[in-house]
């Protein structure tokens, strides 16, 4: 049900710019909704992004996975259990790099007799990384479309991405990985009766979404052979407040422009916000010194103790019976 | 014979536990109500105990009750405790903000492991809080409701927050491998706290609390019974080493306090830990002192809330002062070592009138607690050992083929991990280590820390303990181990349910009392028994007057002739 909802959703959402900017509505297509998704996206991401850094971290609680730093003789492990800001910035950079936790991962099975076993399981960090690291190739690779001249990096990137020199225009691998790793992150979370059941529309929708994106993408680029320099008038005219539609764009454009506007109004109001809030993990991104420094707590208020003196009191004429020493006699 | 009831490990069929069907159920979680069965729930806080601690809603009901007697207007209370939470933690608002259901967590949690039950995966427990914060505290779950994932408040949700939040026990095994860190047990606290406010805790952990808050102690014992219990053990130790140990208790001008969880304090293997404590102490002539006000280590306030935290271990920092000690040395105890590490500098430090932790007999300046000024007992032991201070025959502990349970605590939420293996191998020849996917960071919880502990909830704690049980049991059959050491009292008690159901033949130990065994005392007459006061094997056979020096040795080279078979 889940699954349906959220592919008709974003159907719906393509033939909406597909029809609407092929019925006339061009402008509304190309100017005034990528402004509001712009606007969505940024303001909506420095809103969330503030709500995060607002909120404070009252305890130093971060996830140890190896050796503390303790006696000079005993080997720390500085990558997952960091001392020190450099370590911590390691451990986060090989989480938001590399995805380390997900490398981690393993397949847990019960044998009848008992016995519990563990198996390496690479699937998911494998399509994760494809997926993040070719959309992140494939967003860099757009920036050619919005600024003239062409940085050198992004052209070497270009010639990076398509260099198995096949095809005209030049195939890019990531024009394949990208949607062959979400078909694979959808199928998993269908196969997967574990996954199926704790989906929400909130899991499927960005996917079909992000496929959708990635689909119109890849048929502007090899199939139907979108006019490059109109496109590039009219982002230029965006990022340039002179907006303008020029003529010579096909409706398919206006659909892949309209999935990509939905993605990003969409983005910071849902999980996809993770790409920032990974950053903000206080299990990942405090550093161990929890004995070494004091970590205050800025909302920190008294609390109702049970006194020595309290304890004496109910205590004392059995305390002095066996000895312990007392407070007052 | 009778019958086994529910709340005894003999109820349950070994082929019916291992019966788990990870299928879910036809209905949608949403839609799927609490089964309260027995042996899967845990019986409700007492009034007295909750009046004593002046927390809200004092009175006794039962959890099969349709009325939980809440407060009339107990669905305001609960979202404004969320309200507050949510700008108080910043882990809370995040874990309920960035969670992309990838299912990673899935399968590491022991009770799914175990059990089957879907909403005991790390992301649906999550899922349980998260719905209601998507109904209440964001925009889309406000417009679409249920397609965004948001669900009504209800009575039965808060039924369902009862059952499984406290069918988690805290350990943080998930978190490990979530891409974004996201910990459970922080989300079971704040579950647990919103609970709380309407009166709903377990009193298997909020008896302990209130107890702890009079006495000291979570046993509820008073001054002069610990004196009491620690002299038995005095006893018991003269009668396996010849030597008679003091009990220095709220000696003001020790050097050192010492506090460790009140599970040493009763019971096998807790009382020989506690034992061996005082004959090491006794041995290397630290200045030392128990203390009864503070005679818990443990904090059962963790598994409550974070004002119970404070509220508990306050009396450690306020003990040391009165006392007027330098530092303060902690026991062998798992959740306690999580509060000492991660929340007591925050809650009640940081203690300026206490020096930076320096061991009397090596010099040691143990960097790492310069601020909060407590050291770990394996910290201060494997420093002890490294120095030569501690004369040792770890041939006494040859009949002993031991492998070592990471606590979760202690792993995840401090990362002691070599000093108690260092210290182990030190004390014992055959030490063997279980798979790597269920020690060190990714250990199993013993099934029952957490507060979750008790008879009552007999099933659950033999399904979450099936990860552990049968590493154990791998062990066992491959290497012959018959004991595995924990350092962590909670461990030492339900372990033995956990090895005895899925591992029968391996026993329990702590740490120190390997230690304690293989140490070679002033004085000590000739050690044929243990401090179980059983005999020790082969200790009898050797009728000679012999020297413990020269007793080593020979038992040494029998070893190295037997080619090493220890270190597989």
């Amino acid at each position: 049900m889940n699954v349906f909802i959220s592919l008709a959703a974003v159907v719906f959402l393509f033939l909406a710019g597909l029809l609407g900017a092929g019925a006339g509505l061009d402008a509304l297509f190309g100017i005034v909704i990528p402004y509001i998704a712009i606007f969505l996206f940024l303001g909506g991401l420095i809103y969330r992004v503030m709500i995060w850094a607002n909120v404070p971290v009252p305890f130093r609680i971060p996830t140890t996975s190896g050796q503390e730093k303790s006696l000079p003789w005993i080997k720390q492990s500085k990558l997952d259990n960091p001392s020190s800001t450099l370590g911590v910035i390691g451990r986060m950079a090989l989480e938001i790099l590399c995805f380390r936790s997900l490398l981690k991962n393993t397949k847990t099975e019960l044998h009848e007799d008992g016995h519990v076993a563990y198996g390496s399981s690479l699937w998911l960090w494998l399509g994760s990384m494809a997926f993040h690291w070719s959309m992140l190739i494939i967003l860099l690779r757009h920036i050619r479309l919005f600024i003239e001249p062409v940085p050198g990096a992004i052209t070497f990137l270009h010639k990076l991405d398509g260099f198995l020199q096949i095809g005209a225009p030049v195939f890019y691998v990531t024009s394949f990985i990208f949607p062959i790793a979400l078909l694979y992150l959808l199928f998993r979370r269908l196969g997967d009766p574990k996954l199926r059941y704790i989906s929400l529309v909130n899991d499927y929708f960005p996917l079909f979404l992000l496929i959708g994106v990635g689909i119109s993408g890849f048929w502007l680029r090899y199939i139907s052979k979108t006019d490059i320099a109109s496109v590039k008038e009219l982002t230029v005219g965006l990022m340039s407040f002179r907006p303008v539609t020029p003529a010579a764009i096909s409706p398919l454009f206006y659909g892949h422009l309209f999935l990509v506007c939905v993605l990003l109004g969409y983005f910071p109001f849902s999980k996809l916000v993770h790409m920032a809030g990974v950053f903000f993990s206080p299990t990942r991104n405090l550093a161990n010194t929890n004995r070494e420094a004091h970590h205050a707590n800025p909302w920190d208020y008294p609390v109702k103790v049970h006194t020595y003196e309290e304890y004496e009191d109910e205590f004392r004429e059995k305390m002095k019976a066996v000895g312990i020493p007392v407070e007052k006699e | 014979m009778t019958m086994a009831k529910f709340d005894e490990p003999g109820y349950y069929k070994h082929e019916d536990l291992l019966k788990v069907d990870y299928h879910p159920p036809r209905t949608g979680w949403m839609d799927t109500p609490v089964d309260f069965r027995p042996g899967t729930y845990i019986y409700p806080g007492k009034a007295k105990n909750l009046k004593y601690l002046d927390l809200p809603n004092p009175r006794n009901w039962a959890v099969t009750d349709e009325d939980w007697k809440l407060q009339e207007n107990w669905k305001e209370i609960v979202l404004d405790g969320m309200a507050e939470r949510l700008r108080r933690y910043r882990t809370f608002r995040l874990f309920m903000d960035i969670c992309v259901r990838c299912g990673a967590c899935a399968d590491k949690c022991h009770f799914f492991i175990g059990g089957g039950d879907p909403k005991n995966m790390p992301v649906l427990r999550a899922e349980l809080l998260r719905s209601i914060y998507r109904k209440d505290f964001t925009a889309l779950g406000k417009i679409l409701g249920k397609i965004a994932g948001a669900r009504e408040l209800t009575y039965d949700v808060i039924k369902e927050w009862f059952y499984y939040f406290y069918q988690c026990t805290e350990c943080r095994r998930c978190s490990v491998f979530c891409p974004y860190g996201i910990d459970t047990a922080e989300i079971t606290m704040m579950g647990r706290e919103l609970l709380g406010l309407l009166g709903l805790y377990v009193n298997w952990a909020i008896e302990p609390v209130a107890n702890c808050f009079r006495t000291g102690n979570h046993l509820g014992i008073p001054p002069h019974g610990l004196l009491d219990t620690l002299e038995f053990m005095v006893d018991d130790i003269e009668e396996a080493t010849g030597i008679k140990v003091d009990i220095p208790m709220n000696k003001k001008g020790a050097e050192v306090l010492f506090v460790t969880p009140s599970g040493d304090y009763v019971a096998e293997p807790g009382i020989q830990t506690c034992m061996s404590y005082m004959i090491l102490f006794n041995e290397i002539g630290l200045d030392y002192t128990w203390s009864t006000y503070a005679s818990e280590g443990g904090n059962f306030g963790l598994f409550t809330s974070h004002e119970m935290i404070k509220r508990l271990n306050a009396k450690i920092y306020a003990e040391a002062k009165r006392l007027g000690v330098k530092w303060i040395l902690g026991g062998e105890c798992g959740h306690m070592w999580r509060t000492m590490h991660q929340y007591m500098n925050t809650v009640n430090g940081p203690p300026d009138f206490l020096e930076v932790p320096k061991s009397p007999f090596t010099g040691t300046v143990f960097e790492n607690a310069r601020s909060a000024k407590i050291v770990h007992i394996m910290e201060f032991t494997a420093d002890l050992i490294k120095h030569g201070k501690l004369k040792l025959d770890p041939s006494r502990n040859d009949h002993i083929r031991v492998t070592f349970h990471d606590s979760c605590n202690t792993a995840r939420g401090m990362g002691i991990l070599e000093e108690p293996r260092y210290v182990m191998k030190s004390v014992c020849n055959n030490f063997f280590e279980m798979p790597e996917n269920t020690i060190r960071e990714q250990t199993f919880c013993c099934g029952g820390g957490a507060g979750l502990g008790t008879d009552e909830n007999m099933e659950m704690r033999l399904r979450g303990g099936l990860p552990r049980g049968s590493a154990v049991k791998y062990v066992q059959e491959k290497y012959g181990v018959n004991q595995l050491a924990a350092m962590c009292a909670i461990d030492r008690a339900t372990l033995i349910t956990v090895c005895d159901y899925w591992a029968p033949g391996v026993k329990v130990t702590g740490i120190s009392e390997l230690v304690a065994n293989a140490m070679i005392l002033k004085g000590e007459k000739k050690r044929t028994k243990n401090l179980r006061l059983e005999t020790i094997p082969g200790a009898e056979e050797e009728d000679t007057a012999q020297g413990n020096i020269e007793h080593l040795e020979t038992i040494e080279g029998m070893h190295t002739t037997k080619g090493g078979s220890s270190n597989e």
